[in-house]
């Protein structure tokens, strides 16, 4: 039964639900009170038991049901929640993870592991062992009114239609819950219809081939406080289970009405729902429900138990890099088209052309915007890494985030996690002091690392900030000089000393720990934000107040809005984002300032580096020139530049593996007119252009 | 490896033969995805004179070399001969795809393993790593067979170096007429 396909969503749907299991658990153990987490985690994992059970992961399902059991025992209130339970329910979601990892990918679980865990939770529960019972026939409720004397459930494997009758006590809302979670999951098992009475009362048609006992599992939560009526009204594929009935019939079984009633209304030969409605006996929803169920069961055919309406899809991520290519493609066919139509100057050419240019320029929006996802997702991954490490470490430490709903390309952010754990791990390990140092020092207990984002022109911004003791600038230019990666002569900067803590091989810890200290990780953060064309830096202060690391990235997006410009018969985009405003630049202009490289703009004087220049392109410059002004680090700077042609959209390409090291370029792009035009990476431009500055008056 | 060996190691092949002032060289046709025209070309700054530029390759940023400033014999000058072979390489791990300008694109040529001889040590007058043997295309005419991936990936090292003189404002003294008509060149249309 455990076919690869649906092997493969199990796998999926269970990951997610391990996700959120220990988000849950992390957060309950904030708050051990909140009985709606409780639920949030019993329900959890028993999806993954039910789910488990149904695509024949025999073993995840057996286990998770154990954890199950000791879980309820918390949700009724007779165990507490402490942290050695929480312990333990993190480490059986490690081992249901484990087990997924081997069933699906190949792999070992170690059952010693599981039967250990399980020991462990029966003996903080104080249950009494369930021994090897399976776990489907352990919640079989006396209180359910069970359709027909099941001996060998006929009802599991085939398509069974069930009716289900939900009256909710007060109760019933008071421990959290909502009639919705249940109806979710009751559409979870199979096509699945709702009729909402009047009174409250919700009836459920339900066709699933999970058994009678699959149902129960989920009706097992609302159990205790609402009224619950099960029936079994038909199994496809054994006729003799139950006849087609009639309306009439249907409704005195149910109590709607009574035989006698329906006998005189049937006396007078009229339709049977609408006579019912005229004499006030039943409503119109009891009559829908009805006709609804007789419907369902004459038709009787089980069209599989897709759950309709589902919120998000799931796509393999190279149908949206086709995608994005594809819609890549279509921005530059299009500035092509548009330049066509400049020439031709045909109205009615210019109106289609220009709804193309609309329509392709809100597609490249939404295209683009699949990919981006907030970067929180992997900050609260991060979580369980810092309660572990700082566990383990004997460290008291607390996570605080910031800009979670900061988004990013999804590319970006998959890459991010390593670089983010080994980050994590060293502030925890070589920053945050323990607990009674901290104390000493004056400072709270609880060390601190806090996670930022945010978005900074074209780039985002991550910090990892911990108030541990900081980086010691001298203990790493010893290590630097063991390790001789730095010669003795060098003067460096504190600045720059702390640098080479990115280099590989360096490692200031004095042992070596699981966690650091092998001096691997620094060096892969830098090579990995590197290979994102981002930047990374660490600031510290030395009289322990902390070690800061920001990691800066570009958006990384396929397409940008760009500024295209012209020097000599060269065409260059500026990252539209990055442009502030654009003036020009007379001869005058520059006489006033006796050729030194700067403009009074808005009171301001702003340096400008002449791109022609910089670029040493050959040709005369034009008397009136163009000055492109952007910030650059909260300083404003100037491209100069022959003129600016107009806005572009840009389809980014790289400039091959040739070029990588291209200065003042970040890539090319192709225009409507086929020609190449460069991307300028304006930040990279004023620096090259300081630091020649620089060198040149050195000399 | 020895040069002697590498040339025994050869099997019979089919090479492309193409020229640079008037000499013959060769590579081998699997590395060879098409042949093109001279279009137009975008100069990148900043960089050194043997990279051209780029091209657009039907929707692609594709790299191209001037092979006859990168084995030091003089920029190729654009007649209606020139071309771009657009060659194959792997670069860690990935196809890449590189424009290499040369003066013209002569034939398909088979050589036996026996027509190639090993690189001779000395006058040849460029870099032996580039060289993978001489091919016998007759009695008295003999062709150079080029490693192109070598040629085309050592980049790094020659890229350095005169990048320094680019850099400093100064073109390749060797050569200087020659760079200053490539630098020219640089963003210019050149149509054939």
């Amino acid at each position: 039964m455990a076919d690869s396909e649906y092997a493969e969503i199990f796998r999926e749907e269970a990951g997610e639900l391990l996700e959120e299991l220990e988000t849950s658990l992390l957060e309950l153990e904030k708050d051990p009170s909140d009985l709606k987490i409780v639920s949030r985690v019993f329900r959890a994992m028993h999806t993954i038991k039910g789910s488990g059970a149904m695509f024949g992961f025999d073993d995840i399902s057996g286990f998770t049901h154990h954890v199950e059991t000791a879980l309820d025992k918390v949700r009724d209130g007779t165990v507490p929640v402490s942290t050695e339970l929480i312990n333990l329910t993190l480490a059986s979601r490690d081992h249901i993870r484990a087990l997924l990892d081997a069933a699906t990918c190949g792999g070992e679980a170690d059952p010693a592991e599981g039967e250990r865990i399980i020991g462990l939770l029966q003996a903080l529960v104080g249950g009494g062992a369930p021994g090897k019972e399976q776990p489907a026939s352990v919640s079989a409720p006396p209180a359910l009114d069970m359709g027909g004397a099941v001996e060998k459930d006929p009802t599991v494997g085939s398509m069974t239609h069930y009716r289900i009758t939900i009256k909710p006590t007060p109760e019933f809302f008071v421990g959290g819950n909502t009639l919705e979670q249940l109806l979710d999951e009751l559409k979870m098992l199979g096509e699945c219809t709702v009729f909402l009475h009047e009174e409250g009362k919700s009836e459920i048609l339900l066709t699933t081939d999970k058994g009678v006992n699959g149902v129960e599992d989920v009706l097992v939560f609302a159990e205790s406080s609402c009224e619950v009526k099960l029936k079994v009204l038909a199994v496809e594929g054994e006729d003799e289970f139950e006849e087609h009935r009639k309306l009439g019939e249907i409704l005195v079984e149910k109590g709607e009405v009574s035989a006698t009633d329906l006998g005189k209304v049937l006396e007078r030969q009229k339709p049977l729902g609408e006579l019912l409605i005229e004499e006030r006996l039943v409503s119109r929803t009891s009559i829908d429900a009805a006709l609804a169920e007789q419907k369902m069961v004459k038709e009787g055919k089980g069209k599989g138990g897709v759950a309709k309406g589902a919120e998000s899809i799931r796509v393999a991520s190279e149908k949206l890099d086709q995608l994005i290519n594809l819609v890549g493609e279509l921005v530059v066919t299009q500035a092509r088209l548009t330049q066509v139509s400049s020439h031709h100057k045909d109205s009615d050419l210019v109106e289609p052309v220009e709804e193309v240019e609309r329509l392709t320029a809100e597609l490249r929006d939404c295209v683009l915007n699949i990919r981006m996802l907030p970067i929180g997702t992997t900050f609260t991954k991060f979580k369980r890494l810092v309660r572990d490490l700082s566990a383990e470490l004997g460290k008291e430490v607390v996570m605080v985030t910031e800009g979670a709903e900061t988004e990013l390309d999804k590319n970006v952010i998959d890459q991010l996690g390593d670089p983010m754990v080994h980050l994590i791990r060293n502030s925890i390990d070589h920053g945050i002091e323990s607990p009674e140092e901290r104390e000493l020092a004056g400072k709270p207990r609880k060390g601190t690392i806090s996670l930022a984002a945010q978005h900074s022109g074209a780039n985002v911004v991550i910090t990892v900030t911990d108030d541990g003791k900081g980086l010691d600038a001298e203990r790493i230019r010893q290590k630097g000089l063991e390790k001789g990666l730095i010669r003795p002569d060098m003067e460096l900067s504190e600045q720059e000393i702390w640098n080479t803590i990115f280099t590989p091989g360096l490692s200031t810890a004095k042992t070596v720990t699981s966690v650091s200290g092998r001096g691997v990780g620094m060096d892969v953060v830098k090579s990995t934000v590197d290979a994102l064309k981002g930047s990374v830096s660490v600031t510290s202060s030395v009289k322990g107040k902390g070690t800061t690391i920001t990691i800066m990235l570009p958006l990384t997006l396929a397409i940008i809005d760009g500024l295209l410009t012209k020097v000599g018969d060269t065409h260059f985009v500026l990252p539209l984002s990055q442009v502030e405003e654009c003036v020009e630049l007379t001869g005058e202009d520059i006489a006033k300032f006796h050729q030194r490289r700067m403009l009074p703009v808005r009171d301001q004087l702003v340096p400008y580096v002449r791109l022609r220049d910089f670029f040493a392109i050959p040709g005369e410059r034009p008397a009136l020139e163009q000055m492109v002004i952007s910030r650059i680090n909260g300083e404003r700077f100037g491209l100069v530049l022959d003129g600016v042609v107009g806005e572009h959209q840009t389809v980014l390409k790289s400039l091959g593996w040739v070029y990588r090291n291209a200065t003042g370029l970040s890539g090319s792009t192709i225009l409507g007119n086929g020609h190449v035009a460069l991307i300028l990476d304006v930040a990279n431009v004023m620096k090259c252009a300081r630091q020649e500055e620089h060198d040149a008056l050195a000399n | 490896m020895s040069a002697k060996n590498e040339a025994v190691q050869l099997q019979a092949t089919q090479y492309l033969t193409f020229m640079l002032r008037e000499e013959g060289f060769a590579i081998e046709i699997s590395k060879v995805r098409e042949v093109l025209d001279v279009t137009t070309m975008t100069r990148i700054p900043r960089m050194p004179a043997y990279l051209s530029g780029v091209i657009n390759l039907r929707g692609n940023v594709v790299p191209v070399m001037d092979l006859g400033l990168k084995l030091g014999m003089g920029s190729i000058e654009y007649t209606k001969n020139t071309c771009i072979m657009i060659v194959e390489l792997e670069v860690d791990g990935n196809l890449v795809e590189m424009g290499v300008l040369t003066d013209s694109v002569q034939m398909v040529l088979d050589l036996n393993p026996e027509d190639i001889e090993a690189v001779p040590k000395m006058g040849t007058n460029l870099n032996t790593e580039f060289i993978k043997g001489m091919g016998r295309q007759s009695e008295e005419k003999f062709l150079i067979i080029l490693d192109i991936d070598r040629v085309l990936s050592s980049e790094g090292e020659a890229a350095l170096r005169e990048m320094d003189s680019v850099g400093s404002g100064r073109q390749d003294e060797s050569k200087p007429e020659e760079a200053a008509e490539a630098e020219a060149q640089g963003t210019q249309a050149v149509g054939v």
